[in-house]
This record gives structure tokens, C-alpha cells and sequence, in this order.
């Protein structure tokens, strides 16, 4: 079987919460023998690690990669736009880093393309730029056997709305986020008229969580029995080598991920005011940009606990190993969070994690805290407890240390399989 | 010879109210919930039930005898919440044909961390006991059948004739559950053993339609009774009450299995029904059941570790054990009284994380989304009671013992 893969991100091209998923995902399947030709923007410049190979074809790029995909081919669109990332010039916009592909890549990555904070804002050369994608995906679609067609993301929708049309063969739509989850009730119309048709054009709709198809449902109108949910794996996290932390003797509180909107910094700055009319040795690290990053240093200060918090922005490489290994909880307070791959990743580095209800991982982590993300008082109360009580901690670590490590993106690939063949042995 | 003694288990905890850290009042327990569950319970298991053991022991005339061990926690609930139920178990009691074993009041493991606790909660426990049902307890019953040597010599130095455990594998080695024993060291204490596979058909397979058996109806389950007869001098069958219209619903048959288990086996002549005290007259020990190590119950490790299994349970415990001289100290009733219903071992069942990721019958009895919800609950209103505590000896004029709960920060109030 042979999948015809449309992404916008790729390790180390580009990489965030989408690309790391394309890359687990991609990985574990071309691992069970699926043959994959995945179709992705060149993104710009450099920042591409010694372990792949790029070859020239045809105005596309083919990249053959050597050592760590197999069965995967790749091929690249030339585009000068960029639309989930901002890096460089864009710095200050960015979002989690938690992934050991991220920290080799040096990239700093952003969910939004945007402009002056405002997030609906995606710019008006996004939406050519996708159409463009759209017809060079087709273009290459000629040039290849496949099966199937895979999307990841609304960017990629047109593109596999074009190539199924062309091709005959059924499409699949993969939603790793939706508009409601990036934007909240301020919905950009485009984004979400794109987002709709490409579910409703795909034979079947992958969601990443309950909590996602439960949006896909209800906001999007898709009949429920397209809608199969796989959960994202994780992958293995190789603690690097023992750094001396410093010495310090207050506990540690982390939120560690981009600081907008959808993630909650300001749930967690006014939980951190509650906490600390308890508790007096502890601060609270909010390790991460973007654009709410002045506004929550603002608000730390009107709370009158600017001393308390350290924002330490955009952290990368072994500082994120040593962010982990100083914290006593890891929080994740978002709004709205499809899947939420970092929580997983600071249980693999042993540190305890509290979780938005509002999540899909908070659908199947057992052995977290969960918290519903505008409930200050419980938020206050569980990260006290955290902190006052060390068994609580312990127990909290050792369970979930273990239990991190059951997402494998081999158990995700495998569910992929079937739904492909499911969906293939309809359209038959 | 075969002797039917049946033992139900009838308890309910007070549950906690949510309980965060900004809480400062001493309203610890969720009334409103209790009283909930306090009546519906009553209203499907134990209302019906009592007044069908009340039905068959005057139609049998005698000849149908069985025996309770119900919790000091419950009674006070029964009391505030559904009198009537009250009033039925007394309408039991005076039929001469039931009797009423102790057990520590607060359906506690006291036995595990303070033996004076353990012995003023079973001394409790019998008052109760004497004012409601006018008996005086001759054989005792241990939290969720936690038993160990230790624990015979205890039971044996306060009076009682009798006690129960488990009769697990592990400590039968071979031997059948359905003789009475002895354990070593005690002169004439003697021990009733569950018959755990006839006591779980009933308790936990008796609706599980995947089971080979399925349905078991009267005259089967006495059948297999009958086979006692000739190598066995009694059939221990100890379950929780609520195993009657609560754990097994009314829709699956349990009440009318229990109607029509008498009078099958009764069929046969040498069947009877007695009493737990009544066995223990009749019948001599058989051996010596010796057991060092500690053993329960619940789940298939028959062990502690549904209640002291990891080191949130060990600390909360702990904690929980080592106010006792401080609460004591405040000759404060509602402190004390507070104090003891934390005791209650349900608080450390919820906090199990042995099945969690597997959601089974710990997740059905459970009133938290999480063990470690529960245990963040339990461990502030114990925060809030150890600086009652501090407050209430302070204003008595004494010096406050240094009790920390679980703190490793200075709090700041």
C-alpha cells in the first residue's frame, strides 16, 4: 500500500506541534512497511541536519532520506512563505520545544502565522500560497503510484481535495488542530471554509483526540462515523548527560509552550497568585514566546507577583533539559489543546504534570492532575498540594514516568493501517 | 453435618466534601451526598432486604438464623437519614434469630497503628451495639477481614469468642475453609474462615452472565452446600449487604434467590443455619491456622495493598495516626469525633492506584475522578485539623505539640 502524504511541516525543515507529529507518525509507518511520498513547502534556507539528502527535480525537490525513514520519499514546494512558523525575524513568536528534533533543528517555531498579535490575522499570501501548494501537489500526484491520500492540516486540504479529484483515490483528512482551538470564537471564516470542505470532501477524518472529534462534530457537521480518532505517541526522549543544576531552594512551578491565547498563561499567572498566599518558597517559570509574552509579564506584575515569576523566553537544546530537571510540576493550562504531546514529554524527563480538562491527552493520561482551565481555585489548590505534600509527588512521577511511555506512534501507525485499509475496502 | 452461616457487612463512610486548601471552616464531610447515597441504598437494598430476612426468619420459624456486623459511620447515617432502616434492623434483632458481631466503629484500620485507638473503637462499637440491638458481641470482625496472629491475641485479651478472616489459599495451605480453626498462641479463640468461592457466586459472579454457571438459582447454590455435608462442618458466607439489591441489582434475581435459598437448603436434614456465635459452640477447632503476615479481603492479592499500597495512602495514614495524642489533647468532642471518621477505611481505598489504569470495581466505589484527587482532599482537611487542633489547645492554655502534616514549606498563614 502506498500513501500519497500531504504536510506543511517536517523535522528539520520546519517543526512544531505538527511537524514533530508528521515525523513520529511518518516514521512509525514507514517502520511497518507502508510506503510513503510525502509532499511538504521547502522551507527557505539551511536548517536541515547532515542526515538527509536533497536531489533536484522538475522545479520540486526530492529529498531521499538515509538513515532514519524508511519506505519514506520525500518531495518539496519551493515557497517563500512560511505560514506555522515564525522564526528569525519573527522570534518573539513562538511556541513548544519540546522535541529533540526542534532543538537540532535551532528553528523556533510558531502554531500562527501572524501579525502584531493578532492571531486571526494569517495574511492574505497564505491563502495563495496554499492554492499554490494545491496545484504543484497535483502536478506531482502525476508523477506518482499511490493508494491513498493523506492531509495533515487545513493548509493541505485543497491540495487533497485537487489530488483526489485527479487521481480517483480516496483522501483522509488528519486534524491535528482546529480554528476553534487556535483562535478561539474569533474564527477566521477562510481558515474554517477551508477546514470544513476538506472534511467533508475526505472518505474518512482522522482526529487526534475525542475532545477534537467531539469539535469536528458538533462545529464542523461531519457525520460522526467518519470521524476515527488516533492519539499521537511520543517519542523516546534521550535524557542528555547530567548537567549540575544550580542551587536553589525554592520549588519550581513550570509552564513551558508558547505563550498565546489558546495555551492559558493568564489562568496559570492568577493560579500562581492564589498558590502563593500559601505557600512562600516557590516560583513560577514560564518558559516560552508569544504574543501574550508582554502582556503576562504585565500581568505578573498587577498581580504584585513579578518576583515570583521568571520568564526565561524561548528556551532550546539542554536548557530545556535542565528547565525540566529543575521543576518540582510541570503545568499545562491551556484552553483548548487537541492532543498535548508536552505533557508527555515531561513525564518522560520525571516531572510531575497538572493538565487542562480541555485536552485530548487529559481524555487518556491517568496518572496526571486535571483541572478545568478556568477553575483558578482547583488549579491553586492541586499545585499546593504538589508542592506541600511529597508523596503526592512521587506517586505522581513514578506512575506517570511509566504510563508516558505507553503513546507509541507505533500503536498510532497501526490504527492508520486499518483506517486505510477500512476506508480502501469501501471505495472498492 | 453442614451449618449455613451467613455474615453481612453493612457500612457506609462519610464522605468528604471537596476540600481545597483555601478552606478554612471545619465542615469536612459532604452531608448533602451522604444523605443521598445513605437513601438510596437503604431504599434498594437495605429496606428490602431487612424485611425479607424478617419475612423468612418468621416463616421458618426459627430455623433460618443469620448474623451482622454493621459500622458505628452507618448507624450515626442510618440514624440521621433513614431512620426506618434503623427500625427494621431492631425488628431483626428481637426475633432471637440474629445476631450482631463488632468491629471498630469507624470501620477503621486503627489495628495497624495504635492499639489503644483499636480497642476504645470496638469498645465504642459494643455500646453501640448494646443501646440499639441490646446484645453484647461475642465475636469480632476486623476492617475488610484484615487478620493476622497479632490481631487473634488482641481479640483474644479482650473477650470475644470468635473472629473471621479470609479463608485464602495462601493460608489454608490445602485445608478446607469449612471447618472452624484456631490460631496459635490463643487458648480458646476460635476462627471462622470465608468460604470465598460459595460467599463471591453470590457477592460478585452471581449476574455475570460469562460465567460457566450462570444462572444460579436456589436449588443449584444448595447443591452445592449439600456437597459440604460429609467433609465440612460449616459454609462461611460472608458479603457485603449491599451485595442485595445495590451490587447486584433487583432485575437480576438476587432477592428472590435469597427467598427461596432457605427452604432449598433446608431440603436436606442435615442443613442448617446458625449464627456466627452458635457455629462456634457447636463445632471444635479442627487445626491450628497460623499466619504471621497480614491478609484481607479485597482483591486478589488478599492483601493490604488496596489500602496501603503506595506512599500516598502510607503518608496519609501516618499523618492521620500520628495526631492521635494531639487530638486527644483537646478533650475537644467534635475534634475527636472528626479525627476518627478520617479513620475510616474507605479514605485510603479511593486513593488505590493499583487498578486505576484499569477502572474496575475500585473506580465503581469511588467518589473522586483520581487517586490523587482524593488524597489532595484527605490531605487538606487534615492540614485544617491539625491547626484546629493547635487553635483549640492553645485557647485550653496548653502547649501545642509540633505535629506537621506533611509539610515540607513554611506556609505562610
Amino acid at each position: 500500500m502506498k500513501t500519497f502524504m500531504l504536510g506543511w511541516e517536517f523535522p528539520p525543515f520546519i517543526s512544531g506541534g505538527l511537524g514533530t507529529a508528521c515525523y513520529g507518525l511518518t516514521k512509525a509507518m514507514g517502520r511497518l512497511g507502508m510506503q510513503i511520498t510525502f509532499v511538504l513547502p521547502k522551507a527557505g534556507t539551511g536548517g536541515h541536519a547532515s542526515h538527509v539528502r536533497m536531489l533536484s527535480a522538475q522545479g520540486c525537490t526530492e529529498i531521499e532520506e538515509l538513515s532514519e525513514l524508511k519506505n519514506v520519499t520525500f518531495r518539496t514546494i519551493a515557497s517563500s512563505l512560511r505560514p506555522y512558523v515564525a522564526s528569525g525575524a519573527h522570534g518573539r513568536r513562538s511556541m513548544r520545544c519540546g522535541s529533540q528534533q526542534e532543538r537540532e533543528s535551532g528553528h523556533i517555531h510558531g502554531w500562527y502565522w501572524e501579525q502584531a498579535g493578532r492571531p486571526e490575522n494569517y495574511g492574505g499570501d497564505m491563502f495563495q500560497e496554499i492554492q499554490r501548494y494545491a496545484a504543484r501537489a497535483g502536478e506531482i500526484a502525476t508523477m506518482e503510484q499511490f493508494d491513498i491520500i493523506h492531509a495533515h492540516d487545513w493548509m493541505t486540504y485543497p491540495a487533497g481535495i485537487a489530488v483526489a479529484k485527479a487521481s480517483g483515490k480516496p483522501l483522509i483528512v488528519h486534524v491535528h488542530s482546529t480554528e476553534f482551538d487556535r483562535s478561539g470564537e474569533h474564527v477566521n471564516q477562510m481558515v474554517y471554509d477551508i477546514e470544513r470542505e476538506g472534511m467533508h470532501a475526505a472518505a474518512r477524518v482522522i482526529a487526534v483526540s475525542n475532545y477534537t472529534r467531539t469539535i469536528i462534530v458538533n462545529r464542523y457537521g461531519v457525520p460522526p462515523e467518519k470521524v476515527e480518532v488516533v492519539y499521537n505517541g511520543v517519542e523516546s526522549s534521550s535524557n542528555g548527560y547530567a548537567q549540575a543544576l544550580p542551587e536553589r531552594t525554592d520549588k519550581i512551578v513550570l509552564f513551558l509552550g508558547r505563550i498565546t491565547m489558546q495555551k492559558g498563561p493568564e489562568y496559570f499567572l492568577a493560579a500562581a497568585k492564589r498558590v502563593l498566599e500559601k505557600i512562600d518558597n516557590v516560583k513560577f517559570v514560564m518558559a516560552g514566546d508569544g504574543d501574550m509574552l508582554y502582556r503576562s509579564i504585565e500581568q505578573a506584575a498587577q498581580l504584585g507577583i513579578g518576583h515570583k515569576v521568571v520568564f526565561t523566553r524561548f528556551l532550546r537544546g539542554d536548557d530545556v533539559d535542565r528547565i525540566y530537571r529543575m521543576a518540582d510540576l510541570y503545568v499545562m493550562p491551556s484552553v483548548s489543546e487537541p492532543f498535548g504531546i508536552a505533557p508527555l514529554e515531561a513525564l518522560q524527563r520525571n516531572v510531575p504534570v497538572l493538565i487542562s480538562k480541555q485536552s485530548g491527552i487529559a481524555e487518556v493520561l491517568k496518572h496526571g492532575l486535571k483541572v478545568d482551565f478556568w477553575d483558578i481555585n482547583q488549579m491553586a489548590n492541586k499545585i499546593a498540594a504538589v508542592l506541600k505534600y511529597p508523596p503526592l509527588r512521587t506517586a505522581l512521577r513514578e506512575n506517570g514516568h511509566v504510563e508516558a511511555y505507553r503513546f507509541r506512534w507505533e500503536d498510532a501507525a497501526a490504527r492508520v493501517k486499518q483506517i486505510y485499509e477500512q476506508t480502501l475496502a469501501l471505495s472498492v | 453435618m453442614a451449618s449455613v452461616c451467613f455474615y453481612f457487612q453493612v457500612h457506609q463512610p462519610h464522605r468528604l466534601r471537596s476540600y481545597t486548601i483555601f478552606d478554612t471552616d471545619s465542615n469536612y464531610f459532604d452531608n448533602c451526598k451522604n444523605a443521598e447515597i445513605c437513601r438510596k441504598v437503604a431504599n434498594k437494598c437495605y429496606l428490602p432486604s431487612n424485611l425479607l430476612l424478617l419475612d423468612l426468619i418468621k416463616r421458618y420459624r426459627g430455623r433460618f438464623r443469620i448474623s451482622y456486623s454493621i459500622t458505628g459511620v452507618l448507624l450515626e447515617q442510618l440514624e440521621m437519614y433513614a431512620p426506618e432502616v434503623l427500625t427494621t434492623f431492631q425488628d431483626l434483632a428481637g426475633t432471637g434469630c440474629v445476631e450482631f458481631l463488632t468491629e471498630t466503629y469507624y470501620h477503621s484500620l486503627s489495628f495497624l497503628y495504635s492499639r489503644d485507638e483499636f480497642i476504645e473503637q470496638i469498645e465504642a462499637h459494643k455500646r453501640s451495639m448494646q443501646r440499639l440491638f441490646g446484645q453484647t458481641p461475642r465475636v469480632f470482625r476486623n476492617t475488610e477481614l484484615i487478620y493476622n496472629n497479632a490481631l487473634a491475641e488482641v481479640v483474644e485479651e479482650i473477650g470475644c469468642d470468635a473472629l473471621l478472616a479470609e479463608g485464602a489459599d495462601h493460608i489454608l495451605g490445602g485445608r478446607s475453609p469449612n471447618f472452624i480453626y484456631r490460631p496459635p498462641n490463643c487458648r480458646k479463640l476460635k476462627l471462622l474462615l470465608k468460604n470465598y468461592r460459595l460467599s463471591d457466586d453470590i457477592a460478585f459472579r452471581f449476574s455475570d452472565r460469562n460465567w460457566s454457571e450462570w444462572p444460579v438459582k436456589a436449588d443449584k447454590f444448595a447443591s452445592w452446600i449439600n456437597a459440604v455435608n460429609g467433609n465440612g462442618h460449616v459454609v462461611n458466607l460472608f458479603m457485603d449487604y449491599e451485595t442485595f439489591g445495590e451490587h447486584q441489582w433487583e432485575t437480576t434475581g438476587i432477592f428472590d434467590f435469597l427467598q427461596h435459598l432457605p427452604a432449598e437448603v433446608l431440603k436436606h436434614p442435615d442443613n442448617d443455619f446458625k449464627t456466627l456465635s452458635e457455629a462456634v459452640a457447636a463445632y471444635d477447632a479442627m487445626d491450628v491456622i497460623d499466619v504471621p503476615y497480614t491478609v484481607s479481603w479485597a482483591d486478589i492479592e488478599r492483601d493490604l495493598s488496596a489500602w496501603l499500597g503506595n506512599p500516598m495512602q502510607e503518608s496519609a495514614l501516618a499523618e492521620l495516626y500520628r495526631l492521635r495524642r494531639k487530638v486527644k489533647s483537646t478533650e475537644d468532642e467534635n475534634i475527636i469525633a472528626d479525627w476518627r471518621k478520617l479513620q475510616t477505611s474507605d479514605h485510603f481505598y479511593y486513593m488505590c492506584t493499583k487498578y486505576f489504569a484499569d477502572g474496575d470495581v475500585h473506580k465503581y466505589f469511588n467518589p473522586y475522578d483520581s487517586p490523587y484527587d482524593s488524597y489532595i482532599n484527605f490531605m487538606n482537611v487534615l492540614d485544617n485539623l491539625n491547626s484546629r487542633c493547635s487553635k483549640a489547645i492553645r485557647q485550653k492554655g496548653g502547649t501545642v505539640f509540633s505535629v506537621p502534616v506533611g509539610q515540607t514549606l513554611q506556609s505562610q498563614t
